[in-house]
């Protein structure tokens, strides 16, 4: 008779539906299967997906890569730690390092133009949160996620760090130019 | 073989063999007891992301949010669900429990792991959140306490699969199991697989802790850790739609609409329902867009759909049998003439709603791929998981707690007034608690972070005026949730101390077997249009339509933001 007594049926499952149940059902299956659909189309037709190119990394031998970019296109340096700002070319890869507790270096891209992105950790899991956009990377150390990024709108944005990463997670927060 | 008793509730009509009504009690009230420390930890978090008030220093909030997190999401909710197994087998089944001595050794296992875990956190050594990420390492006792909780849970899983076993055999009942047992052994397999999961990479961390081991894979750490971590509440989603139908059935004698759809939701549940642990990692290296893809979804939203089925079916059910009571008027007159002042019906109602409404919509927008990169990691995140473990099972426990004092526990309730009250106020404040920090998400407030202010940092970003002030509101409504929980646990514990003793009703030294009962007549003439339960119906498409439009709206809101690919 109810839900926690057996069923009065013995044969239940030959019992037919209700009209509202077989309705929202086929309602329910369409909905769900559009928002399947939604998400490879999107991978076809959209402007938003995340790369999955991934490749193991050690510390110093992203380390070396980065250095190399920073050495190559800085063009000036800030805050008191003298943390370079770099302008890569367009097209180019773009190395930025988290550990705690900053990102290294600052960048300088520019609109509309396409870069490869690759983001590492030298520790522990940080975040990439590119504010106020609001993108959301997961950066894990060991990988290296290389993300094609075009930026849309010129502008400064910060990268906040939004993966708990120790005592100064609050301090881990960075910028982005772009021109 | 022990000897038992079995009494039968005079208020009920339930059974309660003996020893599992002790287990049940003591679960129950360790359960009410980890709400408690968590409650007391929450007013910590709160009032520290209020930034105006920004009371506790960075340390102790790291601290005291790990506890939260672990005391909430684990003990308070899985001692409580073993009480719920229990519950499910033996009192459902009307039989006696499986090797009763096991579970205690199982309810001590799990004691001595919550205990050791908490201890762990409390020194300052563990501030590493309920995810403890490698290589972030904490106390090797954080890891020890929670493996021993799972080894303890998991006999706890295996006396329910042997009560069932011990039913049958004693021809306790005829014919197939209730559905509220149905869900609960849904429930119990989810369990299985969480806390093997939970074991396989708990256990190398635990190693590593100690230095038997010198490494643990950071991403694999994270793809496994998952698989418990996110199961887990899958387990909880299971408990508390079970919980649902056994509420319809007690308050409103409302019986399933269909058993044949319910059952096949639930079984959907098992089939699709693990997937999900897929939803943390799709901002993440090293995974495969189709292995993304394919998991978010539930493989095409199977579960998702299964959730719809239950969110009909459930209010359904209810509205068949209120219309068969002559609540027949219109589309709603069956709802309005419930029983809103009973907080067993009103915490159900309202945990519907939530979990439907807030939780499972915003669940579904983080769980699509694309749209994950615009809230990974932001304080949506726990806006959508406290309005599907706080506001889905939290307020269902709650509601089935007090069903439990006088049925259960034997007690008369301390305050019924107050009662009355508590599921409207702590529903809805958590309704706005989750509403506003999906609001500061959307702006990118990150969470699990001690100060929105950056204090210290050169080059402080400084988020929108608006984001400041959701985050003030997330302070106010969290501070009159906790009050609502205080509420329940005054009424809980106070009931229990001072309530006025009530019969436990007759006592026999032999089980009394479910009777068998009559078929109903399949025909009936309620409803319009050929449809039995319409106003569940028009609910139902209400939700639908705030579901594709907010769907849509978060798609347009991406397509704004820079390009990836």
């Amino acid at each position: 008779m109810s839900a926690i007594l057996p069923p009065a049926e013995r044969l239940w499952w030959k019992h037919p539906l209700d009209r509202v149940e077989g309705t929202w059902i086929a309602i329910a299956l369409i909905w769900c299967l559009t928002m399947f659909a939604m998400m490879i189309g999107w991978h076809i037709f959209g402007n938003q997906n995340l790369s999955t190119e991934t490749y193991k990394t050690t510390p110093e031998l992203f380390s070396k890569k980065a250095q190399a970019m920073v050495d190559k296109y800085t063009v000036r340096t800030e805050t008191a730690e003298n943390i370079p700002v770099v302008a890569p070319p367009a097209g180019s890869d773009v190395y930025l390092t988290a550990r705690l507790w900053n990102f290294w270096p600052i960048l300088e891209l520019e609109k509309d133009k396409t870069y490869r992105l690759h983001l590492t950790s030298m520790d522990y899991n940080h975040g990439f949160s590119l504010q106020p956009v609001n993108i959301n990377i997961q950066i894990v150390p060991g990988y290296e996620h290389v993300v094609k990024i075009t930026p849309n709108k010129s502008g400064t944005y910060s990268v906040v760090c939004n993966e708990f990463c120790g005592i100064n997670h609050h301090t881990m927060v960075s910028r982005i130019y772009v021109k | 073989m022990t000897t038992t008793t079995y009494r039968t509730c005079p208020r009920s009509g339930l059974q309660f063999e003996s020893q599992a009504e002790k287990l049940m009690i003591v679960n129950a009230v360790t359960a009410v007891v980890a709400l408690l420390v968590g409650g007391i930890l929450a007013i910590g978090v709160v009032l520290t992301r209020w930034p105006t008030i920004h009371w506790l220093a960075a340390d102790t909030f790291y601290m005291v949010l790990t506890a939260h997190g672990i005391d909430m999401l684990i003990f308070w909710i899985i001692f409580f669900e073993m009480a719920v197994l229990y519950f499910c087998s033996s009192t459902l089944l009307r039989c006696r429990i499986a090797t009763p001595k096991v579970a205690w050794v199982a309810f001590v296992l799990m004691l001595v792991g919550a205990i050791m875990n908490n201890v762990a956190v409390f020194q300052g050594s563990s501030s590493v959140m309920m995810t403890s990420y490698v290589p972030m390492m904490a106390d090797p006792k954080f890891y020890l306490g929670l493996i021993l909780f799972a080894v303890g849970a998991l006999i706890g899983c295996f006396i329910f699969f042997g009560t069932l076993v011990i039913a049958k055999r004693e021809k306790t009942y005829q014919g197939s199991v209730p559905l509220v047992t149905f869900g609960a052994i849904v429930a119990a397999i989810i369990a299985v697989f969480t806390i093997a999961s939970g074991a396989i990479i708990l256990i190398p961390t635990f190693l590593l802790s100690v230095g038997v081991i010198s490494s643990v894979d950071p991403l694999i750490y994270r793809t496994i850790w998952w698989a418990f971590g996110h199961s887990s509440q899958q387990i909880n989603v299971a408990a508390h739609i079970s919980i649902w139908y056994a509420v319809a059935a007690i308050a409103f004698g409302a019986k399933p609409m269909s058993e044949r759809v319910s059952r096949g939701a639930f079984l959907l549940y098992i089939l699709f329902l693990q997937l999900a642990s897929a939803h943390h990692l799709l901002a993440d290296p090293g995974v495969s867009t189709a292995w993304k893809v394919v998991n978010t979804s539930y493989f095409m939203y199977f579960a998702v759909l299964a959730s719809m089925i239950h969110g009909l079916t459930i209010p359904g059910a209810i509205e068949v049998a209120q219309r068969a009571k002559g609540y027949n008027n219109g589309l709603f007159e069956w709802l309005r003439k419930a029983p809103w002042g009973n907080p067993v019906w009103s915490g159900v109602f309202i945990s519907i709603i939530g979990f439907g409404f807030l939780g499972g919509i915003s669940g579904v927008m983080m769980g699509t791929e694309q749209l994950n990169m615009i809230i990974h990691n932001t304080i949506y995140v726990p806006g959508h998981f406290h309005a599907t473990v706080v506001v889905g099972t939290t307020l269902s426990f709650m509601a089935l707690t007090y069903f439990l004092i006088p049925v259960l526990f034997r007690r008369e309730m301390i305050n019924p007034g107050l009662a009355k009250l508590q599921p409207y106020l702590f529903g809805f404040s958590m309704y706005f608690f989750c509403l506003v920090m999906m609001g500061a998400g959307t702006l990118g407030v990150s969470r699990r972070h001690w100060d929105m202010a950056f204090n210290g940092a050169p080059m402080a970003y400084e988020w929108p005026g608006a984001a400041y002030l959701l985050m003030g509101l997330v302070g106010i409504a969290g501070i009159a949730a906790i009050l609502g929980g205080a509420i329940y646990i005054y009424i809980t514990v106070g009931s229990l101390l001072w309530g006025k003793k009530l019969s436990g009703g007759s006592v026999s030294a032999n089980f009394t077997p479910i009777p068998p009962t009559a078929p109903t007549a399949a025909a009936q003439s309620y409803g319009s249009a050929g449809f039995a339960a319409p106003g569940t119906f028009v609910l139902a498409m209400v939700f639908l339509v705030s579901f594709v439009l907010y769907y849509f709206i978060n798609w347009k809101y991406l397509s704004q933001v820079w390009g990836l690919s």
